[in-house]
């Protein structure tokens, strides 16, 4: 090609046979590849409209055979990416929540994630229990969201179900919302005392974790 | 490839044809940049935004392959190790803050591309495969930028990372699988930053794969031009060297002067303090903003705020925070339909009256709205205000461009490019 150097030149210089050996013996039908005479390739050649040649399940069976190696190799590829054995290992976390007063919050990380564990006041329960649960976003109760006779002690992971920002409202003198729990201050949600989604785009309540009570006031998270 | 009038490549020395012959790498720059490439007369300076693109992206390669060479993918270490840059490394400021805003200057150059597109129709046949290139483009550069943004660890990076990646969540079923496994955890840590490193290192080389086609596709209609008239023959085009060559040479010369005066006078202007702060997984910041360059989108995506269902029944059909995001990524995917969207013949909005007025009084005001409303906090008035502007930008593509296409009369169109720049009307065609 890098020869030809006038592309309106066609015509001048005589046609040339193709220099590639396979495909000329493919051209011409009388023609041997491999020494084999190509007509006892054919299983069922003789005058059928679409012969099938043995040649073509061998072209279909190596493609094939490479396709599922190709799949086996992305595999490891695309698993590499999912958590790692020791991101998985940071199973669970013991938290000591005798110090928090009613009214009070903390902080905690599990998982890398922020963990708010809350101990409700008398009024915050009453006015989450007040809640018409059937008019909620995502309905939950209180009690669904606590554990019995524990439910002043409301625990959530501290990521905004919208985008994963950490809502407002743990630490004293935080806006708590207009619906007196949390407020994500990214995109302008706002969760009630049950940490339960009321206004804004997140989609669901904020996420009770898997947590016991070990003692009174000892709480296993995770 | 391009037109029968084209310049030849005669190679001159020995060593040239010997080159020729073997590896015609000057032929293709030749044809491809240099004489050989016929390019209309009448072109302005929106046409040097192109070469300008070309340019930044070149140099955020050259002061990104050395930034890497002094950075640390950790999480204890990656916020240090960009203020070692900053403060030991030789030259080391100077390298990053061309980086940063080098970033910022590759949005403003590929953004008035854009514009150039929009208003004079280069989307339209035979273009629109340079288009569709185009807005790859337009998407490797944003998933770049994010990538590196998270790199320095700061506030910004790391609460950026948690809600980009907080988008795949919206995806329903597999859409919190997804969004671990694109950290690789639970949150943004170690795994993230090291695979966002990496992928920040690679996507420009991908990016610059993508120009080339880009170029390829352009090279085969030959750019457009202010009339959108099509090139009729020889006497409508002049060489690309020297003729845009000394323009893009020129224009280059405004371009790196506005770069320089902001990286050295004002390098943190587009920038965020809170990045300046080190990443604290347990406090997001009061206000969590994007870079300038995506806050049209991220006005879009805030303004999804009510769940969209079947009115009364309590049925949701799709979630505020799932249509916030389609809306983000819809807004940018729109783009692939526009050459099939904008039906009218005519490509210059010089000729369509109708068509101009909306771009210049409906999508760029809307655009700046956006853009407004993106760095606000989500009060009640601007999440309004970009739910207007939001409507705005999807009707103008998907009932206004179409609408427009069929009602509008254009203005006359000139019998051609020669007779466009003279003012005469054309003579005997060379061709």
């Amino acid at each position: 090609m890098s020869t030809v150097k006038n592309t309106n030149g066609v015509g001048k210089k005589p046609a040339k046979a193709p220099a590639d050996p396979v495909a000329a013996a493919l051209n011409a039908d009388s023609a041997t590849l491999d020494g084999i005479p190509v007509e006892d390739l054919r299983v069922a050649g003789d005058g059928g409209a679409t012969p099938v040649r043995r040649r073509d399940f061998i072209h279909i069976a190596t493609v094939s055979f490479a396709g599922v190696g190709a799949a086996a190799v992305a595999m490891p590829l695309v698993s590499q990416m999912s958590a790692s054995a020791d991101v998985l290992a940071l199973a669970s976390i013991e938290v000591d929540v005798a110090a928090i007063q009613p009214g009070q919050s903390i902080k905690t990380s599990w998982r890398k994630q922020p963990v708010f564990i809350r101990n409700l006041t008398p009024a915050e329960v009453e006015e989450a229990n007040e809640v018409d649960v059937g008019s909620l976003r995502d309905p939950q109760t209180l009690a669904d969201r606590t554990k019995p006779g524990k439910e002043n002690w409301l625990i959530t992971l501290g990521v905004c179900t919208h985008l994963g920002c950490v809502p407002l409202g743990a630490a004293s003198g935080e806006v708590k919302g207009e619906y007196g729990g949390y407020f994500c201050p990214c995109h302008g949600s706002h969760y009630d005392t049950a940490a339960r989604i009321r206004k804004g785009p997140a989609p669901t309540n904020l996420v009770v974790p898997e947590f016991a009570f070990i003692s009174d006031t000892v709480v296993k998270i995770g | 490839m391009s037109f029968p009038w084209a310049q030849e490549y005669k190679p001159q020395g020995t060593v040239s044809k010997w080159v020729d012959e073997r590896l015609p790498l000057p032929r293709l720059v030749y044809n491809a940049v240099g004489a050989g490439y016929p390019v209309p007369r009448n072109l302005n300076y929106f046409w040097n935004f192109g070469v300008l693109a070309g340019v930044a992206l070149m140099i955020q390669i050259v002061t990104g392959i050395v930034l890497a060479m002094h950075y640390y993918a950790s999480v204890d270490g990656a916020f240090n190790s960009v203020e070692h840059i900053m403060r030991d490394v030789n030259a080391g400021w100077f390298l990053r803050y061309a980086h940063m805003n080098g970033a910022s200057f590759f949005f403003i150059v590929v953004y008035i591309h854009i514009f150039r597109g929009l208003f004079y129709g280069s989307y339209k046949a035979p273009r629109e495969m340079i288009w569709l290139l185009g807005v790859t483009i337009f998407l490797l550069m944003m998933a770049t930028a994010f990538m590196g943004y998270v790199l320095p660890w700061g506030q910004m990076s790391f609460w950026g990372a948690q809600v980009i990646t907080g988008f795949f969540s919206a995806i329903p079923l597999v859409g919190e699988p997804l969004r671990q496994w694109i950290l690789g955890g639970f949150a943004p840590d170690q795994a993230a930053l090291n695979r966002f490193f990496s992928l920040h290192f690679v996507l420009p080389f991908v990016i610059a794969g993508v120009i080339i086609m880009h170029v390829w596709a352009l090279h085969i209609p030959g750019s457009s031009n202010p009339t959108g008239v099509s090139v009729k023959g020889e006497q409508d085009t002049v060489p690309f060297h020297p003729y845009y060559t000394a323009k893009d040479g020129f224009g280059l010369g405004i371009f790196l002067i506005f770069f320089v005066a902001v990286t050295f006078f004002a390098p943190n202007m587009l920038g965020h303090p809170d990045n300046y702060i080190p990443a604290n997984p347990l406090s997001t910041p009061a206000h969590i903003v994007p870079e300038w360059y995506f806050l049209p989108f991220y006005a879009i995506l805030k303004a999804f705020t009510v769940d969209f269902g079947i009115p009364f029944t309590g049925i949701i059909l799709i979630e505020a925070k799932l249509m916030g995001v389609l809306a983000m990524f819809g807004s940018i995917l729109l783009l692939f339909f526009l050459p099939w969207l904008d039906t009218s013949p005519v490509r210059s909005g010089h000729y369509r009256p109708l068509f101009r007025k909306f771009f210049w009084f409906g999508l760029i005001p809307c655009l700046v709205i956006l853009t407004y409303c993106g760095a606000q906090p989500p009060y009640t008035q601007w999440v309004v205000l970009s739910q207007i502007a939001a409507a705005y930008y999807f009707a103008h593509f998907l009932i206004i461009l179409p609408i427009v296409s069929r009602i509008e009369r254009p203005l006359a169109l000139p019998n051609s490019i020669t007779e466009a720049v003279t003012g005469k009307p054309l003579q005997t065609a060379a061709a």
